[in-house]
């Protein structure tokens, strides 16, 4: 690997992290791994039921340092703020670096996608995405990987013996596209690294 | 350049050539979902480069139909969030009332959910005799089935759920007989709902309106489309007229702001200001 393009990979502009059934404590888990001075957006799909429609930010807010709210249509993406994609709606990342929301079909059985979320940002972000598969009881996810590897980013996901639900992280290693699979603590410290290496 | 750049300039080449070939405008459609639809025709019809799609997009009059059902999200649910048909119950109905005989228009109907919901909530509350409802979508096959009222068995349950915590008064099967084709919605239903083509991004104002809905269409549209359509729909209003959009959706760091004043931030209803 020639030196121009490994520092260019060093260089992070965003994670994004797809999550389902035993998602919420996983979250709790690694929101609290985080640097307080996140230098990157985080933005998170998390199946919920539709129903729930206050929407995650609340449930984390009060337990991380960092600023957590529901993404908008048309908002514009900052670092250290993490974001949830609102029920019922897909998220996805625009050129521009805001967001964009829509309501088309679900894509394996969800509405949001993690497989929709992954494959905007890998167009945007290309080498500088860090993206992170963690427990859940279906595949979506896998596609959203294969996508972001194609496209240079980082792929990790939660070790599936550490996952409550292991098949999620499990199809996203069934893929080949992986490049780390690590606990919830070896991904805070993945992200702490990476994220120090850029300040050096 | 990188890929990616390219592939843009290639979705660019085919909006334009949809544009100057039939007249649609998807130019100024927000960007990411446009281009995941695209990549997936493109996959699905077994070509390997976008612009691969151009000269057949050009020559060929039944491509664009299948490029307009691709781009046109006819995704929609009766009385989809409950909540917002509960306000239009309890703040808005109130208001139109007081008038004579109502105009609404539903924009982007789709295969017409919303219309058939927006019906029984007039039926519900005794207005709907004195009611007109303009029901309109660019995209003619979700017109004829919306025209046509058939619901699928299947979703029924879900809608049912949704109408009551909607308030609904009565029953959903009131409404409809089951027919071979499916549920079909009963003609006093239809009577006064008259569906036809509108284009938002190149049609204009066709009558004064005492409430607009438009949800989740203005997802799918870049911010100058937004601020063109909501243009459209503030100089459609009668002064006191509605405004309801989608629940993720606003008029918040739009032009618009000052004309209209939030109703509801919740439901996303908005009522036009007098002067
Ligand atoms: C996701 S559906 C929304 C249906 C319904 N309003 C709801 O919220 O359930 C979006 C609709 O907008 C329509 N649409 C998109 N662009 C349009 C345009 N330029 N003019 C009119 N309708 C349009 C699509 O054809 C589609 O039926």
């Amino acid at each position: 690997m020639s030196r121009p393009r490994f520092i260019r990979r060093r260089c992070l502009k965003a994670i994004v992290v797809g999550a389902s059934a035993g998602g919420v404590q996983a979250l709790d888990t690694l929101l609290s791994l985080l640097p307080a001075d996140l230098q990157v957006p985080l933005v998170i799909v998390q199946h919920i039921h539709p129903a729930e429609d206050d929407g995650l930010a609340g449930v984390f807010a009060h337990r991380c340092p960092l600023v957590i709210k529901d993404a908008e249509d048309k908002e514009e993406i900052r670092a250290g703020t993490v974001y949830f994609a609102p029920p019922d709606y897909h998220l996805l990342i625009e050129r521009a670096g805001t967001f964009a929301l829509s309501v088309d079909e679900k894509v394996n059985y969800a509405r949001p996608s993690v497989d929709v979320l992954f494959e905007s940002a890998a167009h945007v972000w290309h080498s500088q995405l860090l993206a992170i598969v963690l427990t859940g009881a279906n595949n979506d996810g896998a596609q959203g990987i294969r996508v972001v590897k194609a496209c240079g980013g980082t792929t990790i996901a939660q070790d599936p013996a550490t996952a409550p639900y292991a098949a999620m992280p499990q199809a996203a290693i069934d893929t080949g596209a992986l490049d780390r699979v690590l606990s919830l603590e070896g991904i805070g410290e993945f992200i702490r690294t990476r994220l120090r290496s850029m300040k050096s | 350049m990188h890929k990616d750049e390219i592939e843009g300039i290639e979705i660019n080449l085919l909006l334009e050539a949809i544009q100057q070939r039939y007249g649609y405008d998807f130019r100024n459609y927000a960007r990411a979902s446009m281009e995941r639809r695209i990549r997936q025709l493109c996959r699905s019809i077994g070509c390997h480069r976008l612009s691969e799609m151009i000269p057949q997009l050009l020559h060929d009059d039944s491509f664009l139909e299948g490029m307009i059902r691709e781009f046109s999200i006819t995704v929609t649910d009766m009385f989809r969030d409950p909540f917002v048909y509960r306000c239009i119950r309890q703040q808005v109905v109130p208001m139109l009332k007081t008038y004579p005989y109502i105009k609404v228009w539903l924009a982007g109907c789709a295969t017409g959910e919303e219309v058939y919901s927006m019906a029984i909530l007039l039926q519900e509350e005794g207005l709907y005799e004195r009611s007109i409802i303009y029901a309109t979508d660019f995209n003619d096959i979700a017109l004829e089935q919306a025209k046509e009222g058939v619901c699928q068995p299947g979703r029924l349950s879900d809608f049912s759920d949704n109408y009551r915590q909607a308030g609904g008064s009565g029953s959903l099967s009131d409404y409809y007989q089951i027919s071979e084709e499916g549920c079909v919605f009963k003609a006093d239903l239809k009577k006064n709902i008259t569906f036809a083509n509108h284009n938002l991004v190149t049609d204009s104002v066709f009558g004064e309106m005492q409430l607009i809905v438009c949800r989740n269409v203005l997802i799918y549209f870049d911010k100058t489309l937004q601020e063109r359509v909501l243009k459209l729909f503030r100089d459609s209003l009668a002064f006191g007229g509605f405004l309801c959009l989608g629940s993720r959706e606003s008029l918040r760091f739009s032009t618009m702001e000052n004309d209209m004043r939030v109703l509801d931030e919740q439901a996303k209803v908005y009522q036009k200001k007098v002067p």
